[in-house]
């Protein structure tokens, strides 16, 4: 009976609750949204992170990051790597040598890091392959050298471009070479871009006079993998750094650390707006019940009763609202989670700090869970004061006014 | 005959920069069965005397004794239970509940009661058959005359089995056919149920019906007749 009483009284007046009822809707809608906008910005991000720039873990040298001197070459980096292609967990694993060089154009020059790589590995471990706006990704002899967009641009740089890069070899002589522009690509990440190219393994062994990698990078299987893993090859490799993208990517880890706690604050905030129009709503109707409340008091109805009864009415309110929202920023997420966001509009900006500019919103299912979970809470935090006015209402005062 | 109720040196006295006693002084004895209209002009304290006695205000002093209790002794919660177990209530303005049918609205109190179902379900087509109104017995109180909703609060504060009805000028707003058939009813239940019922009232037709008239002025009893 209770139940029915309360869900009559939430339709007593219809246009009241209908508004309250649609804002509820459209504040959780909104808030669903946001966090699976945000969270498909960061889930790509961390993609792109792994796919394009560091993969999951990376092995080095332990001093070769502090300077990128050449001599600081993996030991042994052949055999570890064959191991590696070999271990379940892994989809595939590619060395390279790496050098902080000086390229440089007719018209321009600017400091890069030079990725020497294997081709057919690193096709297998990144998508650069897959970046390449003009040319091909490969080389066609040694001297074939892959840059960016932004570097040719920079650089007033097309195909068959002929450049040169200074760099320090393993000795700490100055070597230099002129290669030429065999293809061109484009990430989401400018800045990436800008400060990277790429060239044979074989042929950068060679100008900085190695014989091993400076860099093993490793893909794996499944992101589950990624800390047991990482933990794994540290203990197998202890005198070599172990690092997953974590570690070499810091921001991006504490981007992603906070991220729970600022899209908790963002729906907070949705949430606490909502919360004042509820009350507001149902202060109003309590008021206007007054007489009818003070009724049911006086007619033997204690008032624990008259409480719960309008904590249910709220409860109700925020029953009907909320389930039309979720359902509402769960179509939205999964319609623009295939078909995209895009927002190349603002794409400079985007791009300039690695974010792709066609957004796929996702949230997971905990996450649904979490916001469920705090519009439980809203509509009983909503209804505390309207239904503690009605612990305060004294039957005898309503009974005068009747 | 026993003493149901029992008012001893009853004042209510509300403060203000002029007090005003609306009950000063009652002593009163109502009976089983009594049919008795508390009447008077306007702020003679009526109501107010009603509302002691229903266990909704508390007096400034004396006492309220109802089947030898001292309603002053109650808790908050035994008071409810009182006024949910003991009384039944008819106000001057109906006050059903909206949102309910003519069925919900006397079930509803019979469910606060906890009764059994289907003891609620036969209690409910006694008293509409009573109170004449079984044919509405699926109406909203908006569907309904004055008369009839009032018959139907009647018959709400009779679902529970109250040893008295309190009615608080129960037919000020209704007509004359309609005010006649309410009294028809509830003589009818005095009669035949013997349940007490106390008026507030300055409807003469009330009045004339009144087998026990208390007359009330500036909150004390000028006159109590028998007829």
């Amino acid at each position: 009976m209770m139940f029915k009483i309360s869900w009559r009284n939430v339709w007593r007046h219809k246009t009241r609750s209908l508004i309250v009822i649609l804002a509820i809707a459209v504040g959780v809608w909104a808030g669903i949204f946001i966090l699976g906008f945000y969270m498909g910005i960061m889930d790509q991000r961390i993609q792109d992170v792994i796919k394009t720039e560091v993969s999951h873990v990376q092995i080095h040298h332990k001093l070769f990051t502090q300077n990128y001197h050449p001599k600081f070459q993996i030991k042994n980096s052949r055999s570890i790597l064959e191991d590696l292609n070999h271990d379940a967990r892994v989809k595939r694993a590619s060395g390279r040598n790496v050098s902080m060089v000086m390229i440089a154009s007719a018209n321009a020059s600017s400091g890069v890091k030079l990725i020497g790589v294997n081709p057919d590995d690193e096709s297998q471990v990144t998508v650069i392959k897959d970046k390449v706006l003009e040319g091909v990704y490969g080389f066609q002899n040694s001297n074939s050298i892959i840059v960016s967009r932004k570097l040719c641009d920079k650089l007033k740089l097309k195909l068959g471009s002929k450049v040169v890069v200074t760099m320090q070899s393993k000795s700490n002589e100055l070597t230099a070479d002129a290669f030429r522009v065999s293809g061109i690509y484009k990430t989401s990440n400018t800045k990436y871009d800008e400060a990277t190219a790429f060239v044979q393994d074989e042929k950068l062994q060679t100008l900085l006079e190695c014989d091993d990698y400076h860099e093993i990078a490793i893909l794996l299987n499944s992101n589950d993998d990624l800390d047991p893993f990482t933990t794994y090859l540290s203990g197998k490799l202890p005198d070599k750094s172990v690092e997953s993208w974590k570690d070499l990517v810091p921001g991006m880890r504490y981007m992603v650390e906070t991220a729970d706690q600022s899209l908790g604050i963002i729906m907070w905030i949705i949430l606490l707006a909502l919360v004042f129009g509820i009350i507001n709503t149902m202060l109003m109707a309590v008021l206007e019940r007054i007489r009818e409340i003070g009724m049911l008091v006086a007619i033997g109805m204690s008032k624990i009763r008259v409480f719960f009864m309008i904590v249910l009415e709220t409860v109700m309110l925020v029953s009907v609202g909320a389930p039309i929202g979720m359902l509402l920023g769960y179509i939205f997420i999964t319609y623009f989670g295939s078909h995209g966001i895009d927002l190349s509009i603002v794409s400079e900006g985007m791009e300039e700090f690695g974010y792709a500019t066609i957004v796929y919103p996702t949230l997971d299912f905990s996450s649904y869970i979490k916001v469920a979970t705090q519009l439980v809470v809203l509509a009983i935090v909503s209804s505390i004061y309207p239904a503690w006015r009605t612990l305060q209402l004294k039957a005898i005062d309503a009974i005068r006014k009747i | 005959m026993k003493n149901v109720i029992e008012t001893k040196n009853l004042c209510k006295t509300y403060e203000g920069v002029i007090p005003i006693h609306a009950v000063n002084d009652v002593d009163l004895q109502i009976q089983d069965d009594e049919f008795t209209a508390i009447v008077g002009p306007s702020g003679s304290g009526k109501s107010t005397l009603l509302n002691l006695i229903g266990g909704l205000d508390h007096p400034t002093s004396g006492e309220v004794i109802v089947n030898g209790h001292d309603l002053s002794e109650f808790s908050e919660s035994k008071l409810i239970d009182y006024r949910l177990y003991h009384i039944g209530f008819v106000f001057q303005a109906y006050n059903l509940i909206p949102v309910l049918t003519v069925r919900e609205n006397i079930e509803f109190i019979m469910m606060l009661q906890k009764r059994k179902k289907e003891d609620i379900k036969n209690r409910i087509h006694e008293l509409l058959e009573e109170v004449d109104l079984l044919d509405k017995i699926n109406k909203r109180p908006s569907e309904l005359s004055g008369g009839q909703q009032q018959r139907v609060a009647v018959a709400r504060a009779l679902a529970t089995k109250p040893e008295f009805v309190l009615a608080d000028e129960p037919t000020a707003n209704l007509d004359s056919k309609s005010a006649s058939n309410l009294l028809d009813t509830m003589e009818r239940l005095n009669k035949e149920e013997s349940i007490t019922f106390i008026f507030s009232t300055h409807d003469q037709r009330v009045i004339d019906r009144a087998r026990r008239v208390v007359t009330l002025e500036d909150g004390k009893i000028i006159s109590d007749v028998q007829k």
